[in-house]
């Protein structure tokens, strides 16, 4: 009986103790109960169920690869009762519930429910799964069980069958997350019996679950994607051209067709993204090539969002009233300038102490937007009213699929401005300056000039997108210029990954688009953003797609690092 | 002579000598008008520098987790300002069920101690956790790295709290004992609450001094802030000195929690530990960071600033209601220190590894 030897328990312990706590904190930070009502698969299995299991499913997942050398029997064991015991504080949590707050004393001083405002008789509904406290409780732990053993089998399975295994839960849950969505794409092709046959209500149905399971299961069993890759690497350089080509032009297409395949709410998301994209390809030059922390970024957005309101409102603060597009350059350069002016005073700091002060900086200019002092320029909390929208060829730009197009442009300029000068002088001085800002100095790089120049032209795009955004809203208040629009920009590009320009379009799609797509994760955004930033610093801090200069260096380094370590065993 | 002159000019330190200037005009006119328009009693001064006096005790205290960090870590524990914020958030139901049982009333000395030994003690347990989850890992990885974890943990803290607790406000019960009381000092009366929130901080400041100073574990924290890899050979467990340097400044962050809600019973939410940790910073920085006195003078001296400023210099420049620009010129001030003596007021000039 090796499962009970001292390594093997204290391994399916601590795995599961993690997963315990891992539980009993989304259900006590609110997650479990709030996915609750949404529904992904038939009636019975909620997002709320995902969430739940998660830990169980992690604990046996880790625990099984703690142990992988051993038989099957041995893992699956492993994994339920590691899955098992992360259920431990849920059971407890039980209890507690039904008898402090349920069974609550009413007369009592100190109210459990007043603090843990998660803690009702909803979740422990959900939690004993409305089977009272006992049989709800062996249920819970067998099901923790069980997804244990789901962990482990993603470590013992053989690899074909694993892949398939991992894909096809993959898609089922996804499509039965975002089935909003694609019920919606579905219903603009007047798809309208693919959508029935999908889709009971809002969730999936179950056969057509299992269908797609098969499906993705079968495509990943037989390797349906290394084929295609070997097929692509049998084509000659001159067709591998032309394909490429062939693609590009199909992208395009796409993109011109998204915002009316996908209707008129995710178009405003796409919009929303769009102006993230133009947001972190201008950050990402300060942040990303030149390597200055900036956490005040917001106010760059607010001065063109400002400037445009003052510029083009028709109401009682608009001072010239001229039309969108002849108060856009004066938005941009408003940017450029403040982003002199601000960088200006901090040429001399470095690294942290930037980016704190850039961080008050931002808090300051919302401060002052906010007071009295500035109302009669800025409308103060009142803020700017009657901002017009922009008018092409008499065409106005007032839907969301109209503004769509603006902001890809200006995302495209983003992008195209940002590889030129990344492959300048002037990036490969931001880029020397980035690694050793003294090296870059007694290298003859004018430190003074390259970073007010990385400033001022990453404050040029948030200006622009600043300006748009205002123009898309009509109304500006101060309020919408907090430090969490900073914090949005700065994580999307790391977690796209530091001067990646393909990475800071998965970012905004990743951190922008989903929260937008799914509104039920709209309260946990930052609680997520916060974990991620943390894990991906740890885990991945290349990003998800890696600049090609910087995944060299990591894997350096990697190398570097093996070798030494090598060499240590050796000696 | 006018050609090594041109040799060592620079524009950047030209201009910043004018913006220097230009600063320190505004501030003389300011001070010289508000007070030439006689707007206010020396009664109204000194209740302003007292109640300033309270709120720069809290900042010193949070500006002591930072300063201690930053002495040894050299990173600046953003989420530091979370770590004060979960002390007294968590605290505020234990404070208001003492308030109910009338426990609060009866024996308000100890009640008292007891809410501030729990926040401190939240406090701690989460900044250490803090550090091990989000800042171990990264030992010796480039600046910006534990910087940008640091910031993810800071929201991490503030939304689970706005989860476990709700996104309401919650207040502070009042102190029967202590409420509506004031002293009289010098002729003018001071309510107790703020005297008795200074003179707790300067005793738990002093205690801090005589730990770092005298015991063993301080000894073992200075080495450690001074050389981590010769403390090692020394056999200083440096991980755990590290540990325990987080454990401190968390319940130092707790305790000043406590004594935000005695001070100031409105506004406990999640949000709440934003301001204050950019301004502890502030004051850090003022007094030098990785300075432990300067920390301490640097947090009073922010709040006498903090509280007298906007009406002794924003108001004789004829800025309407100034109480609005209160954060904004603390934070303003950051800016200047960090441009014109970024060593602070009581720092020794850092070398560049660690400036």
């Amino acid at each position: 009986m090796n499962i009970l030897k001292e390594n093997f328990r204290t391994t399916m312990l601590r795995f599961g103790l993690v997963g315990s706590i891992v539980a009993l904190y989304l259900a006590a930070v609110g997650m479990i109960e709030t996915f609750a009502p949404r529904m992904l698969i038939g009636t019975s299995i909620t997002l709320g169920h995902v969430f739940l299991l998660l830990a169980a499913v992690g604990s046996g997942f880790f625990s099984a690869r703690e142990l992988k050398e051993h038989s099957l029997g041995i893992t699956a064991t492993a994994g339920f009762i590691s899955g098992a015991v992360s259920s431990l504080f849920l059971v407890i949590l039980t209890f507690v519930i039904q008898f402090f707050v349920i069974q609550a004393d009413q007369g009592s001083i100190f109210k459990l429910r007043e603090m843990f405002v998660n803690f009702s008789p909803t979740l422990l509904e959900f939690l004993t799964f409305g089977k009272g406290l006992i049989l709800g409780n062996i249920l819970l732990i067998g099901l923790f069980g069980i997804m244990g053993v789901l962990g482990a089998s993603f470590s013992f399975l053989p690899k074909r069958i694993r892949k398939g295994w991992i894909n096809g839960l993959a898609w089922v849950f996804g499509i039965g997350l975002f089935s909003e969505n694609v019920g919606q794409i579905f219903r603009e092709f007047n798809g309208t019996s693919l959508n029935k046959l999908l889709f009971t209500g809002k969730s999936l149905n179950p056969i057509a679950a299992l269908l797609i399971f098969a499906i993705v299961f079968a495509a990943g069993y037989y390797g349906v994607k290394t084929a295609t890759n070997n097929k692509w690497k049998t084509f000659s350089p001159d067709q591998q051209k032309q394909g490429r080509l062939i693609f590009t032009v199909l992208g395009i297409l796409f993109l011109v067709a998204l915002p009316w395949m996908v209707g008129l709410f995710l178009s405003q998301a796409l919009f929303i993204i769009g102006m993230y994209v133009m947001m972190g390809l201008g950050l990402n030059i300060v942040v990303g090539y030149a390597g200055l922390l900036d956490l005040g970024y917001v106010a760059f957005f607010a001065f063109g969002a400002y400037t445009m309101g003052i510029l083009t409102s028709t109401g009682e603060l608009g001072r010239v009233g001229f039309s969108f597009w002849a108060a856009l350059p004066f938005a941009v350069l408003a940017g450029v300038l403040w982003g002199l002016l601000l960088g200006f005073p901090v040429l001399r700091m470095r690294g942290d102490y930037l980016a704190i002060v850039t961080l008050g900086f931002g808090e300051i200019i919302r401060i002052m937007a906010l007071s009295n002092w500035l109302a009669s320029l800025g409308g103060g909390a009142q803020g700017i009213l009657h901002i017009p929208q922009p008018e092409l060829f008499g065409l106005v730009l007032d839907s969301p699929q109209l503004m769509y197009y603006l902001v890809v442009l200006g995302a495209l300029l983003a992008a195209f401005v940002t590889i030129r000068l990344r492959d300048s002088r002037l990036g490969r001085q931001w880029m020397a300056m980035r690694e050793d800002e003294d090296v870059a100095e007694a290298m003859g790089i004018n430190l003074v000039q390259t970073k007010l120049l990385a400033f001022s032209i990453g404050a040029a795009f948030s200006a622009l997108a600043g300006a748009i955004f205002a123009a898309r809203i009509g109304n500006i208040f101060p309020h919408s210029f907090n430090i969490l629009i900073s914090m949005n920009a700065i994580s999307l590009i790391i977690v796209g990954g530091l001067g990646s320009i393909p990475g800071v379009i998965v970012g905004a799609i990743i951190l922008i688009g989903l929260p937008e797509m799914l509104r039920e994760f709209a309260e946990y955004r930052l609680l997520m953003y916060g974990f991620l930033l943390i894990i991906m610093m740890i885990a991945k801090p290349e990003g998800f797609w890696p600049e090609k200069r910087r995944r060299q260096e990591l894997k350096d380094e990697r190398d570097r690092q093996l070798a030494s370590q090598t060499a240590e065993l050796e000696n | 002579m006018l050609q090594q002159f041109l040799d060592r000019f620079s524009l950047t330190d030209f201009l910043l000598k004018i913006f220097q200037i230009v600063a320190i005009i505004i501030l003389v006119v300011g001070v010289f008008k508000s007070l030439g328009a006689d707007k206010y009693t020396s009664g109204q001064w000194v209740t302003l520098i007292f109640a300033g006096l309270a709120q720069g005790s809290i900042y010193a205290l949070i500006a002591l987790g930072y300063t201690l960090v930053y002495g040894i870590l050299l990173m600046i524990n953003f989420a530091h300002g979370d770590i004060y914020m979960a002390g007294a958030f968590t605290t505020v139901f234990l404070a208001n069920s003492f308030a109910a049982s009338g426990f609060l009333a009866s024996s308000p000395f100890l009640a008292v101690l007891i809410l501030i030994l729990f926040a401190a003690g939240v406090s701690m347990v989460l900044n250490v956790i803090v550090e091990r989850v989000a800042y171990r890992p990264l030992r010796g990885a480039p600046r910006l790295v534990p910087l940008i974890t640091a910031i993810g943990a800071s929201f991490a803290i503030e939304y689970s709290f706005r989860g476990f607790y709700g996104a309401e406000f919650h207040s502070y019960p009042l102190i029967p004992a202590l409420n509506g009381l004031n002293y009289n000092i010098a002729g003018f009366s001071v309510p107790s609450v703020q005297i008795v929130v200074l003179v707790a901080a300067l005793i738990l400041m002093v205690a801090l001094y005589y730990f770092i100073e005298k015991t063993k574990i301080g000894k073992a924290m200075r080495a450690v802030s001074e050389d981590k890899e010769v403390a090692r050979l020394m056999g200083i467990d440096v991980d755990k000195t590290i540990m325990i340097t987080f454990a401190v400044g968390g319940a130092l962050a707790g305790a000043a929690g406590v004594f935000n809600g005695l001070f100031r019973p409105q506004g406990v939410f999640f949000f709440m530990g934003f301001i204050p940790g950019i301004k502890a910073f502030t004051a850090a920085v003022l007094g030098g960071i990785g300075n432990i006195p300067g920390a301490m003078f640097g947090g009073l001296f922010l709040g006498i600033l903090e509280a007298v400023g906007p009406n002794l210099i924003l108001e004789g420049l004829g800025i309407p209601a100034v109480n609005q620009l209160r954060d904004a010129f603390a934070f303003s001030l950051l800016v200047i220190i960090l441009i014109f003596r970024p060593q602070g007021i009581f720092g020794e000039k850092l070398s560049e590894k660690k400036a």
